[in-house]
């Protein structure tokens, strides 16, 4: 490998490794925002302008807080609990396509830390792994509820993982390669977009991205009114930090991996048409660069969007109970999910047929609106009079 | 149920629907310290104690506030008025000492209920500012008779509903 080439790529890991600090950071910020606008309120806007400094305020509270280990915990586990949970959570990022290429002198370096052609499968490795981080943290704190907050998360990741890798293996035989960038240039053009030719799995796949992030409506290992405080109970200053952080870090990287697997990743309508007359305009290299930025720039604000979205959804629908939890994982989800393996298959084989899945979904609607038009009536309810 | 509603979606997007409209909305937050909401005038805040209409004292010491007073907050020593004394103070008899501990009164208002001579007022448009000595609770004359320059009325015209605190304190009358 060429030296240039290897600044480049160094230059690129850093800057994903920053930016997937800063962003997650910024979530922080973002989800107090999103949460006290969703409720009417203002939020945080005392330190700084808009409160921007407010993730530094609190990252300096929580280092000023005392580091406190239980005196019956295993000690070393409970250090290593929340940087696993960190370790995993930067990890996964490393095999995004954040961008097309850098075209430097004659070399084009992709915008992406590595592009291993498993990468769908590197993803699911570091995720699976993200569980241990709370395990361990639950066990070596010693506590009850601590360790029940963490059988909980770990049974929950491992029912919704099942789901999650099912409705991938849709998009997987229609691309024919497991490299997130093949994907991603599988989906050249606005209706290629996978969420158009996999609707179910893409709800499928939200859905369980949810649960693998323990994120709000799945959010039951840290559960305050059962568990205290789940599997964090014992923690506090930095260790706890790092928890919470990376359940940020996790957001940005499945919002990421949802915009790379459903959305286009970098690609956006016109962009040939785009990165043509930029090139054409601009020189070969400099136009390229230009159109690799907002290629980019698009992907972030999918990005974005995503992380948006978990907010909206944390700070809408209420907590699911545990048998719910499990009932959608294992007999809904996972059985959708096959049903649409199937279904993508037999389109495939049959011409190349790509939106067969939209039968599905076209079948539940039916279903859903014939049997609620058919459904008795519900009288209102008497209001006693008083 | 229905399976629409077994199904979670349409019932979770009409949530989404819900909480995005609350979103743009506009938001009932005040910003305290800088912009105060007008409480109205009959809010009980800060303690004043009379002047009349040519700047005498009106308080006369009879002691029916500090029986009043639930909260026992209300101390006073009563002096009689001398020669030459006709300008400060309206009776012949007057409070030499006047005290409120901060610390016990709640603002019940029944000192001012109490008062024969409509010498003590719980102003509506002042707080007892938050303190962080106990020697700073027992607030004597100095910081309860009502300064010439800064008369207190209560039926304020000038007084806004919109939050503006000098606007509200700087009343004259």
């Amino acid at each position: 490998m060429e030296l240039t080439v290897l600044v480049i790529k160094s230059l690129v890991i850093l800057a994903v490794f920053g930016i997937t600090l800063l962003i997650a950071t910024y979530s922080t910020y973002a989800e107090r925002k999103v949460a006290a606008f969703l409720q009417d309120r203002i939020g945080p806007n005392r330190a700084g302008p808009f409160g921007l400094l407010q993730p530094i305020a609190d990252a300096g509270k929580m280092f000023f807080k005392e580091d406190f280990i239980p005196a019956q915990a295993s000690k070393w586990l409970f250090i290593l609990g929340p940087c696993l949970a960190m370790l995993t959570a930067l990890m996964s990022s490393a095999v995004i396509p954040f961008g097309d290429s850098i075209r430097y002198a004659s070399f084009d370096v992709p915008v992406q830390g590595i592009d291993v052609n498993v990468g769908v499968l590197y993803v699911f490795g570091v995720v699976s792994l993200g569980v241990y981080g709370v395990m361990i943290g639950g066990w070596a704190s010693n506590n009850k509820f601590s360790l029940l907050g963490a059988i909980r998360a770990a049974s929950q990741n491992i029912s919704y993982e099942v789901a999650l890798g099912l409705s991938i293996i849709a998009i997987l035989m229609m691309t024919g390669s497991l490299s997130l960038r093949h994907i991603v240039d599988e989906q050249n053009g606005f209706f290629q977009w996978n969420v158009f030719t996999q609707p179910l799995g893409f709800v499928i796949f939200l859905t369980c991205a949810f649960a693998e992030c323990n994120r709000t409506p799945f959010d039951l290992p840290e559960c305050e009114t059962e568990l205290i405080g789940g599997y964090h109970t014992e923690y506090s200053s930095m260790k706890l930090g790092f928890y919470l952080f990376a359940e940020y870090i996790n957001m940005f990287t499945s919002s990421a991996i949802i915009s790379t697997l459903y959305f286009g990743g970098f690609q956006y309508p016109f962009m040939t048409q785009v990165h043509d007359a930029l090139v054409g305009s601009l020189g070969s290299s400099i136009g390229h660069n230009i159109a690799t930025g907002i290629g980019t720039a698009v992907l972030f604000g999918k990005i974005f969007f995503f992380i948006f979205f978990f907010m909206w959804v944390r700070w809408t629908v209420p907590r699911f109970r545990f048998d719910q939890l499990m009932n959608l994982g294992w007999k809904t989800l996972i059985p959708l999910s096959m049903l649409n393996v199937v279904l993508t298959g037999t389109g495939l084989l049959f011409d190349k047929f790509k939106y067969a899945t939209w039968l599905i979904v076209i079948v539940m609607i039916v279903l859903a609106a014939t049997n609620a038009i058919k459904a008795p009536r519900r009288k209102p309810v008497a209001v006693p009079q008083i | 149920m229905t399976l629409a509603e077994r199904m979670y979606v349409p019932a979770i997007l009409s949530g989404l629907g819900i909480t995005i409209r609350h979103f743009f909305m506009k938001k009932a937050t005040i910003q305290y310290p800088e912009v105060k909401r007008y409480l109205g005038p009959i809010f009980r805040g800060h303690h004043v104690l009379k002047r009349d209409e040519q700047g005498r004292e009106r308080c006369t010491a009879c002691g029916l506030c500090a029986v009043a007073c639930p909260a026992e907050a209300i101390s006073m020593v009563a002096a009689e008025r001398k020669k030459g004394e006709e300008g400060l103070y309206r009776e012949e008899k007057y409070a030499a000492v006047y005290e409120i501990n901060m610390l016990r009164c709640i603002f019940c208002g029944l000192c001012e209920e109490a008062c024969p001579k409509q010498a003590v007022y719980l102003r509506h448009d002042r707080m007892v500012p938050v303190f962080t000595e106990r020697d700073q609770v027992i607030y004597g004359k100095d910081r309860l008779v009502e300064k010439l320059d800064d008369r207190y009325i209560r039926n304020n015209p000038d007084a806004q509903a919109t939050p503006t605190e000098p606007t509200l304190s700087r009343s004259v009358g």
